[in-house]
């Protein structure tokens, strides 16, 4: 299992084997933890940067569980005490940050790029935790992981990504990932927010929900944001939900053994049922549970680690 | 005692004249001469330009020196010298300074720095706008008895179309164009490279053709009812070009510009978010590119302008979100058009100096842009096949955010010469 890389700024970029290492890291690590295994030292004596410059409650405390149960010590960034309101730049933030003695950095950044341009400036590793609507690549990851744990294979399965995808870096590292897992990708929602020239990812591109839900194996909702129909690319939550809304009648033109994915936070009732979100088809806790084992392959790996020794780093 | 000079052996191209052949070109007291006595030329001083292309010095209607109040990023005297080093005599400054050119004391604040330290022909424009901010006219009338060659409120395209009526109405009278930044700013709020594939790649917010299509249409539109002149800056629109193509058959009074940029690169190369690759209007797909290039070549664009925009290396290096727009033209734009118009393109050399001579001249009138006699001894020697390698920081401009930088690339300015006076000569500034 090959890992040459330092950074992990996209999954545009990574092969199959790439992807395939990560993932199997993953189910590794997952495999001592489910044995109880506290934590695997492998960053025991390095410090792990959180530098999340955009709000996130989910990731960030995921990246935060996954350095410590590598052993690392972490650091976190609060943008809105920092000298960034003061007008620093991100590179000398970052650079500071670095001078610090940190040996990695985990970014969260809501202009598409930031990981990548920190990534050439910056001596550590650099992991990206989401940028604009560019990646989010350890969610996509994590989201593979999870839909292979459920239905063993992704080749051939039909996936629906269903919201805004104009939007979305999770739809945008999912497509890269589902793709080029042999996964059949459709993605579905208003055409304001679902443009053609997504086509041009190797996906389907519908604004018809019912053909676009039928017999799929997943769908993957996306939060619709409040502020999109400000910008005139909706007219209400209200049409929204009454016409990509997923409930239960809508679930059912899903295939028998479907998934229900999200990966938060989650509007109750406007872009899915509550008790859809509730119900056995939904994977959204297991989402959460599995991203900690995914971010620790991924923080492992970007590290330097082995993918063949991760038993050696048991504690 | 006059001041002769003498250009001998060139190939002189000086389209405004429908020449092209080898041949001398003399000057006398800082204009050109059909030819010398015996008597001057034995006197004249000599250039021999065997092997160099001598043609009119090249003129840029759309450059941006940031004087007054921007002068970290450029000054008036900063940006003559990367103009004389890229073969340009004249040049036309945007206003949109700090102050803003919007009142005849800032014309005249310029008028005054032009005197001290120009060493190109520089000529200022004013606002259309009170403050650029499209609410109110500004003194149109002032600006222009001040020595503005034209109104624009480049960047900050008049979005009320009863005052942009008003302004080319008004403008006419005192026979100045208005030349428009073509950009419906509703349709690009936070918008920072071209609407399309790589924008949605990217995940960059993406601005679509049709902002700037509308606008064209508007001036078209306004330049018909108004029967005055409107200059569409620099053209990045595939169905832009169609729609100034269709009002020029009408006999609409529209002129446009393209720039080197949006002829030679595409939304492509913003694949790595470098902020070189960012401008205003953003660089659009192969499609609009080729048909910019087919719209110089038949004339529905008028003319090449670089749209010179310097920034420093700390506002440039940022996001790509947060990167001003903008790029360096001047120093780069014969050796990039050469490239793309005639090496890729099959334009002769003779269109591609029309394009960056008589034709920008014509649009804003200037004085400039032909070696006729008693025409100002204007004059730039090229090499059209000299190598040479881009070196940004180590050029004339005070900034050294150009996306040719460590480019190696053809066509280089050997000499430029302003009023007679030799300026730039072999990489060095000599005014």
């Amino acid at each position: 299992m090959p890992w040459t890389r330092k950074h992990l700024i996209g999954i545009e970029e990574l092969n199959r084997d790439e992807i395939e290492t990560i993932l199997g890291t993953a189910a590794t690590i997952r495999h001592f933890l489910d044995r109880g295994a506290k934590k695997l030292g492998a960053l025991r004596g390095k410090t792990v940067v959180n530098l999340f410059l955009e709000p996130s409650t989910r990731t960030r405390l995921a990246f935060e569980t996954a350095a410590k149960r590598l052993g690392a010590d972490v650091v976190s960034f609060d943008a809105a005490h920092s000298s960034t309101t003061k007008g620093e730049t991100l590179r000398d933030t970052a650079q500071n940050i670095q001078a610090l003695g940190v040996d990695m950095m985990v970014v969260r950044h809501a202009a598409a790029g930031a990981p990548l341009y920190l990534s050439q400036r910056l001596n550590i590793p650099v992991v990206n935790a989401g940028d604009g609507a560019h990646e989010h690549p350890s969610q996509a990851l994590l989201d593979a992981y999870t839909i292979r744990e459920r239905l063993t294979t992704l080749a051939g399965r039909k996936v629906c990504i269903l919201g805004d995808i104009l939007f979305s870096r999770v739809a945008r590292s999912n497509i890269w990932l589902l793709t080029k897992l042999g996964a059949k990708v459709t993605v579905v929602g208003p055409s304001t927010l679902v443009p053609h020239w997504f086509v041009g990812l190797g996906v389907e591109v519908s604004h018809n929900l019912k053909a676009a839900l039928a017999d799929a194996d997943v769908v993957m909702l996306l939060r619709i944001q409040h502020e999109r129909q400000d910008s005139s690319h909706f007219p209400s939550l209200g049409e929204y939900t009454s016409m990509f809304g997923l409930n239960k009648t809508r679930a059912s033109w899903l295939s028998p053994d479907a998934i229900i994915m999200h990966p938060g936070p989650i509007n109750r009732g406007v872009e899915i049922d509550s008790d859809l979100a509730d119900s056995d088809r939904s994977v959204i806790l297991e989402q959460v549970t599995n991203g900690i084992a995914v971010r620790m392959a991924i923080l492992y790996l970007c590290a330097g680690g082995d993918p063949e020794k991760v038993a050696q780093h048991v504690e | 005692m006059s001041k002769i000079l003498w250009i001998s052996n060139a190939r002189v191209i000086d389209p405004a004249n429908k020449r092209d052949a080898e041949g001398d070109v003399f000057a006398v007291d800082g204009k050109i001469v059909a030819k010398l006595t015996a008597e001057q030329k034995k006197k004249a001083q000599k250039i021999d330009a065997k092997g160099l292309v001598a043609a009119p010095g090249f003129v840029d209607i759309h450059v941006h020196f940031r004087e007054p109040g921007q002068t970290h990023k450029e000054t008036i005297e900063t940006g003559c010298r990367a103009a004389a080093a890229g073969g340009f005599t004249s040049v036309v400054c945007m206003p949109n300074t700090t102050p803003p050119v919007d009142h005849a004391g800032t014309v005249q604040f310029i008028q005054d720095a032009i005197e001290r330290s120009a060493i190109v022909h520089v000529y200022p424009t004013g606002c259309i706008t009170v403050g650029m901010k499209g609410q109110a006219l500004a003194p149109i009338g002032s600006l222009a008895r001040a020595g503005c060659v034209a109104i624009t409120d480049d960047g900050m395209c008049v979005q009320n179309n009863e005052l942009m009526r008003r302004a080319v109405e008004y403008a006419k009278m005192f026979g100045i164009p208005v030349m428009d930044h073509c950009q419906d700013s509703a349709m690009t709020q936070g918008a920072v490279m071209n609407e399309g594939f790589m924008s949605t790649k990217l995940g960059l917010k993406g601005w679509p053709n049709a902002a700037e299509d509308v606008i064209v249409s508007r001036n078209v539109i306004l330049s018909t009812y108004t029967g005055h002149q409107i200059h569409l800056q620099h053209l990045s629109s595939k169905y832009s070009v169609e729609l100034v193509g269709r009002a020029k058959a009408r006999g609409v009074a529209i002129t446009a510009e393209a720039t080197p940029h949006h002829i030679a690169l595409t939304d492509a190369a913003i694949a790595g978010y470098d902020t070189h690759f960012k401008m205003n209007p953003p660089l659009r797909t192969d499609e609009d590119r080729r048909s910019i290039i087919e719209g110089l070549r038949d004339g529905t664009i008028d003319c090449l302008a670089t749209d010179h925009a310097p920034h420093t290396n700390f506002e440039k290096d940022k996001e790509f979100d947060y990167a001003p727009f903008g790029i360096l033209g001047l120093e780069t734009a014969f050796a990039v058009c050469h490239q793309t118009l005639v090496r890729e393109s099959k334009f002769t050399l003779r269109r591609l100096v029309e394009l960056m001579t008589v034709k920008p001249a014509q649009v804003l009138k200037l004085p400039a842009g032909t070696l006729s006699p008693d025409a100002a001894a204007d004059i730039v020697l090229f090499d059209p096949n000299e190598e040479w390698t881009y070196n940004a920081t180590e050029g004339f401009s005070k900034s050294s955010n150009s996306p040719w930088h460590g480019r190696k690339l053809r066509g280089k300015v050997k000499t430029t010469i302003v009023a007679g006076k030799v300026v730039y000569q072999d990489g060095r500034i000599v005014a």
